[in-house]
């Protein structure tokens, strides 16, 4: 493969055939737009919601690690360091690792994938994404008027007795905002049940519409419980009941389990849609089909079944009972199984398969490393005599940014790459993507993996200020972070930039195998010009019959 | 075993396009089925969300049981039983609203929903004066709460769990109305039949469940400390 | 159409029995029967809520599918309700240790 040649994309397109009808150009009013109910519409009112609030949460991540810079408190306030550390964690999870790639990616391919003219609710899904901004303005308003510090977990009875902030605008805010989860989770649910095309049975599904069922479930059955739980922090703050305040005969202790019981199964509500994606990531760009399919789509279910039954080991230190404690802690280590499971398939897929070094893959082969090393950890905290010494030190900060980050993350911008032609029609910079992803990766692992070492070493977490022994890896951390800050902000200069001088893309860029290859790019706004009979499961690779794009200037219209 | 959701002669159903068969479904078959699947599951993130107010109250019955049957014993048996009673009854009448549907009897389907509506209006209106009675009886938690017993602060916690569950239920039921109002007026101007009735369906799969939630709301509140006396 | 239509006498009949259940769980509930008392509450409770929903939301005549979601539903809440429980019943239990 020439790469150098591809740095020629800096072209304007060439003049070429009048454009397809497509999605896109069905109409480029305000209103066609705002009342759309066309699933890859919505898609993308959510890819520019969703990035908006990622660069909200990420300028908070900026003030916490130019704050670890010294190891003194000398950028911030204590309390407002505080704040900094709450609205990060608040806004990256509810806001962009929750919704991310099932909003964006999940809304837009679904349907296709199963081959239907759209999701179940159309009207539903257009909700959905009003709801979530809805819940984004409460979340804002409370940002403007000084933010919540809570931490992200709420914990009781500060957030209900004792914070001097707006707790009730945020817990309302992330309420409203859980039902625009919800209502994406129920038409899900009901798509992949109701609106499959014809011969496309179950074990004939991608792997990606197996994940996001697995989400979906997880979805409706945990996200309701955060919901009331939130609604009583908001009861109680305001009209001081005392369920959770122990001042008063409540239990702060009640209140994790309430929390934790969705807030666990939540973390799978990131990753398996991001695992999802690097299935066919991976299949795409080694040509060959998942190794032990089967095996794969029973392990999504089998994490979303068992990711239910652990939340207590965020509760290790919490006053539990050593019993429970015990019982949650080898449960813990179960829910791993699966994932390792899915590692060790994408790996026996890599071998003996054509692989190339698209910048999805980069991002695929980035995952499968980092969200080994995040799980790999998780075992180790799932581990109770170990995690009572770990618990709240960064090195759980370190775990969850390997699995959040170097995981979900990952994938999101790895099935960004690759379905963007798809999605838009064009062509992006591909030099200027490979670095980004190289970027991404070594910021990533210098931001983080010094913090492994420092919650071993015994830093805490959400603390302000350090002892100074401490400062080099943090500097280091902090420094990765501007590396991998980098790293973000380059996509969005050429996807923007090959959205208005992008070249246009033929419909199979990358050669891949799938009903979403099948159809036009971008699609039309039914999807397919004649709904397909599927006659074969997916990832049917066959190097002499598939074309394959060896050159990209193949991928390119002429 | 419909796996396979799509109608394979689908060529000639484009035809005859049913007026109420929306754009992304081929058939009212598979529109009835997917609605009914969608009502069911948002009745599961329903279980799930009154769930988390069960668990904290079955928590602190089993921890607190001398302080909540104490605070139970201050509710009224006779307006819960009698409420239990108003609302069974509303869930026959709007079932019996859908089986007019189902026979397509325009006129019984619109007097059927205002029945289950002035039932919903009478579970509230009872509501109404035990939640008076309460604030008379200084039952509500917060600063005028008084109770004479042993254990005020966690018969504080029962009244506190009491009002967010039946407010809850309340809140339900009032949304319920209001969706039984709306659907009154469609089925009035003839917009239901034996062939689509499907949101009569999913708000009286709505309207029942809201009463499941007082079946076992009533058991647990009210009649924890029926034989303390 | 596959919608099967039951009788409004049949769903008298549900609703008659639902009011009985009513009046016979009010009743046992003013006997002192101690642990008892809860359960009785509770099966009666389970009986109408069965009634409820196989009758009156038509599971009877839905799908595998849909009674499938629904009794998900009701395992969930129990994952919830009895794992959280499990904690606390097992607060302050002390297992003997082995040789003491």
């Amino acid at each position: 493969m020439d790469y150098t040649t591809e740095a020629t994309t800096f072209k304007s397109p060439p003049v070429t055939a009048p454009e397809r009808p497509n999605y896109l150009n069905a109409g480029y009013t305000l209103r066609s737009w705002l009342l759309t109910l066309d699933h890859k519409r919505i898609a993308i009112l959510y890819l520019i919601s969703v990035s908006i609030f990622f660069a909200l949460g990420s300028l908070f991540a900026m003030m916490v690690r130019l704050e670890l810079l010294t190891p003194s408190g000398d950028l911030l306030q204590p309390d407002t360091y505080n704040r900094m550390f709450t609205m990060h964690g608040i806004i990256m999870v509810f806001f962009f690792l929750i919704p991310a790639i099932p909003a964006v990616l999940g809304n837009f391919l679904l349907p296709i994938m199963i081959g239907a003219k759209d999701l179940a609710f159309p009207k539903l899904n257009l909700a959905s994404w009003y709801v979530y901004n809805l819940g984004g303005a409460f979340t804002l308003w409370a940002l403007i008027h000084g933010g919540v510090d809570t931490g992200w977990t709420f914990y009781t009875p500060f957030s209900t007795t004792y914070s001097n902030t707006h707790v009730i605008a945020v817990a309302l805010g992330v309420f409203i905002n859980g039902f625009s989860t919800i209502f994406t989770g129920l038409n899900f649910i009901v798509t992949v049940h109701r609106m499959r095309a014809p011969g496309m049975t179950w074990f004939r599904l991608p792997l990606f519409i197996w994940s996001m069922y697995a989400t979906s479930l997880i979805i409706v059955l945990g996200t309701p419980v955060i919901a009331i739980t939130l609604l009583l922090v908001a009861a109680e703050r305001l009209l001081h009941l005392g369920i959770f305040d122990p001042k008063l005969g409540g239990d702060p202790v009640l209140f994790q389990h309430l929390f934790w019981f969705y807030s666990h199964p939540a973390v799978y509500i990131m990753i398996l849609p991001a695992m999802g994606v690097i299935s066919e990531l991976v299949a795409a760009f080694s040509r060959k089909r998942i190794f032990g399919y089967r095996i794969v789509a029973f392990a999504s279910i089998a994490i979303a079944v068992l990711g239910f039954l652990v939340w207590g080991h965020h509760m290790f230190v919490s006053g539990q009972s050593i019993y429970a404690a015990t019982v949650f802690s080898v449960l813990s280590m179960l829910v791993a199984i699966p994932s390792a499971v899915k590692v060790f398939n994408w790996t026996a897929t890599l071998y003996e398969g054509s692989v190339s070094y698209e910048t999805p893959m980069l991002y695929a082969l980035g995952f499968i490393g980092l969200f080994t090393i995040g799980g790999l950890t998780g075992v180790m905290v799932a581990t109770l005599g170990f995690d009572v010494h770990v618990h709240d030190t960064y090195f759980i900060v370190a775990h969850f940014h390997y699995v959040m980050v170097g995981g979900t993350i990952m994938a999101y911008l790895g099935g960004l790459h690759y379905w963007w032609p798809k999605m838009t029609g064009r062509l992006y910079n591909s030099f200027l993507s490979r670095i980004s992803a190289m970027l991404v990766f070594v910021g990533f692992n210098l931001t983080f993996f010094p913090q492994f070492i420092l919650g071993y070493l015994g830093m805490p977490r959400r603390y302000w200020a350090y002892p100074p022994e401490f400062q080099v890896l943090n500097v280091l951390s902090s420094a990765g972070a501007s590396v991998l800050g980098l790293g973000f902000i380059l996509p969005l200069c050429y996807f923007g930039y090959s959205l208005f001088k992008g070249r246009r893309s033929i419909d199979n860029p990358w050669g891949a195998v799938g009903l979403e290859w099948d159809t036009t790019s971008p699609p039309p706004t039914f999807n397919f010009d004649v709904i397909p009979v599927v006659t074969h499961g997916p990832y049917e690779y066959n190097p002499e019959q598939v074309h394959r794009v060896t050159h990209p200037e193949e991928a390119a219209v002429v | 075993m419909s796996s396979v959701a799509a109608d394979p002669h689908a060529v000639h159903a484009h035809a005859q396009h049913h007026p109420s068969l929306a754009h992304q479904f081929d058939n009212l078959d598979q529109q009835r089925e997917s609605s009914t699947l969608g009502m069911w599951i948002f009745l599961v993130t329903e279980i799930m969300f009154f769930g988390g107010l069960f668990t904290a109250y079955v928590i602190y019955r089993s921890q607190f049981s001398a302080a909540f049957q104490a605070a139970s014993h201050h509710l009224n048996v006779i307006m819960g039983g009698a409420n239990t009673a108003v609302l069974i009854l509303s869930s026959l009448t709007m079932a019996m609203a859908i089986w007019a549907a189902q026979v397509n009897r325009r006129k019984l389907i619109v007097v059927f929903l205002i029945l289950t509506m002035l039932l919903g209006a009478t579970f509230l209106g009872v509501k109404y004066f035990e939640y008076k009675e309460k604030f008379t009886h200084h039952l509500v938690p917060g600063p005028n709460f008084e109770f004479d017993g042993p254990d005020p602060q966690h018969a504080q916690i029962f009244f506190s769990l009491y009002f967010i569950m039946t407010g809850l239920h309340a809140l339900h039921m009032i949304i319920g109305i209001g969706v039984l109002t709306w659907l009154a007026v469609l089925s009035w101007k003839g917009r239901f039949n034996s062939e689509y009735h499907n949101p009569l369906e999913c708000a009286g799969l709505y309207w029942h469940f809201v009463d499941i939630v007082w079946i076992f709301l009533f058991p647990l509140l009210y009649l924890l400390g029926a034989h303390a006396h | 159409m596959s919608e099967h239509v039951s009788s409004p006498r049949f769903y008298f009949l549900i609703f008659a029995a639902l009011i009985v259940l009513t009046g016979v769980t009010v009743w046992v509930a003013e006997i002192d029967l101690g642990a008892a008392n809860d359960v009785v509450a509770l099966t009666i409770a389970v009986t109408k809520a069965l009634l409820v929903m196989i009758f009156f939301m038509h599971l009877r005549h839905s799908t595998r599918l849909t009674v499938l979601t629904a009794l998900a539903g009701f395992f969930w809440l129990a994952i919830l309700i009895l794992i959280t429980m499990s904690d606390y019943v097992s607060r302050g239990v002390i297992l003997p240790v082995p040789g003491k």
